[in-house]
């Protein structure tokens, strides 16, 4: 069972069709999903999920960036956890690395930095984002574009971030995430 | 929240208002009526006939023309946002948008300079899907356009219903048509839906068509009760 956790700023929002209902569509062939909206997390119900994904939002929504205290799970999960756009910013402050202004809108270029199993080359991709990461010690830089950097992956855990969204172009990215052994 | 529907009066467009309506509160329709027929961004057969559904929706509308030059009618559609914004305090807008990046970016850039938000509630949902949901929800739809092989004049005027949903996706099959026209193969127009307080009854209407390509025009129309 893989958790897909909906980032966006309340429940059951009108943004839930755009941003959580294409990655479980793609989840769905492959693995049961199970959605649960932010607030509603208990840590101690995350055992019995095998991965974890978290959506992005809608472009103006940075409401998980505010309330990082209801993310302190994620500093302690043991599976693999992805995540999407804001699912990336918010992995990134839990740790406390630091944010910085990207706006980038449409298609862009994505340049694969360091060998991976989720993404290779260049590719373009899907970018809807106000903010990006900033290079830190938590996390190494997987790819960029050439605005800012677009993936990146915590140096001692299996947690991914990709600031692109995988489930409108892609989506074989969460397709190998889904499958990924760890 | 206060939004307002970019609105086509074609089904994808009325959908949309109808999910968004579901969860927040809707001010407005907002409609660009394009002069140029090869717009990527407007073009439908009876964009005038936006009004009257407005008028059956009860909600009010702003309309603009625009000629349509690239990025000319981008520039109209801001106005037409902005003036949605200012008239009736929108905080966000809502599309019909299902796999267009082209579209749906350039509708995202123009809220993000209004400082509004921007919601696409079909956004990458399946197109049969999307189908089987205008029957489920009893919207009444019309094809007013077809504009790809091997769909020709008979398709004009069908209302969307269970055959007619079977034929698209055989053609899908055989074709590789989108089945809701998602690639402008067909354009619809609707004639009654939940939230239209009247239906609109065609009075007259038009048909041009030359092999391929032909569109359904309502050249005259009144609101009928339910």
């Amino acid at each position: 069972m893989i958790l897909v956790v909906d980032l966006n700023w309340k429940k059951d929002s009108l943004a839930f069709n755009e941003f959580v209902m294409p990655i479980t569509s793609i989840i769905r062939p492959f693995e049961k999903c199970e959605v649960k909206h932010f607030s509603e997390i208990a840590p101690e119900d995350l055992d019995v999920y095998k991965k974890v994904v978290l959506s992005g939002t809608a472009l103006k929504d940075h409401t998980t960036l505010k309330q990082l205290g209801k993310f302190n799970w994620i500093k302690t999960l043991d599976q693999p956890l992805l995540g999407i756009c804001a699912g990336m910013q918010t992995i990134s402050l839990v740790f406390g690395e630091h944010l910085t202004s990207c706006l980038q809108i449409g298609m862009a270029e994505i340049s694969t930095l360091k060998e991976n199993p989720l993404f290779q080359e260049n590719f373009k991709a899907y970018t809807l984002h106000n903010f990006s990461v900033k290079p830190c010690q938590t996390f190494e830089t997987l790819a960029e574009s050439t605005k800012c950097i677009q993936a990146i992956k915590h140096k001692q855990k299996s947690i991914y971030g990709v600031l692109f969204h995988p489930e409108v172009r892609n989506q074989e990215i969460i397709q190998r995430f889904i499958k990924l052994i760890y | 929240m206060r939004l307002g529907v970019l609105f086509s009066g074609g089904k994808d467009s009325t959908l949309a208002l109808h999910l968004a309506a579901e969860k927040e509160e809707i001010a407005c329709l907002i409609t660009v009526i394009s002069k140029n027929k090869e717009s990527y961004m407007f073009h439908t057969p009876n964009i005038d006939a936006t009004s009257l559904q407005a008028e059956a929706l009860g909600l009010p509308l702003i309309s603009i023309i625009t000629e349509g030059r690239k990025e000319e009618e981008l520039a109209d559609l801001e106005k037409a946002i902005a003036e949605a914004k200012s008239r009736f305090q929108i905080e966000g807008v809502v599309t019909g948008a299902v796999e267009s990046v082209y579209q749906a970016s350039r509708v995202q850039r123009i809220c993000n300079g209004l400082n509004i938000w921007c919601f696409n509630p079909l956004w990458k949902h399946d197109q049969k899907t999307l189908l089987e949901t205008l029957l489920k929800r009893h919207f009444h739809v019309i094809i007013s356009g077809i504009f790809a092989y091997p769909l020709d004049e008979k398709w004009l005027g069908k209302q969307i219903d269970e055959q007619v949903i079977a034929q698209l996706v055989n053609l899908q099959n055989q074709y590789g048509i989108s089945p809701s026209g998602e690639g402008g193969e067909i354009e619809t127009t609707v004639l009654d839906a939940p939230m239209f307080k009247q239906k609109i009854e065609i009075i007259d209407y038009m048909v041009e068509a030359k092999e391929n390509c032909g569109v359904y025009i309502i050249k005259q129309a009144r609101l009928a009760a339910k």
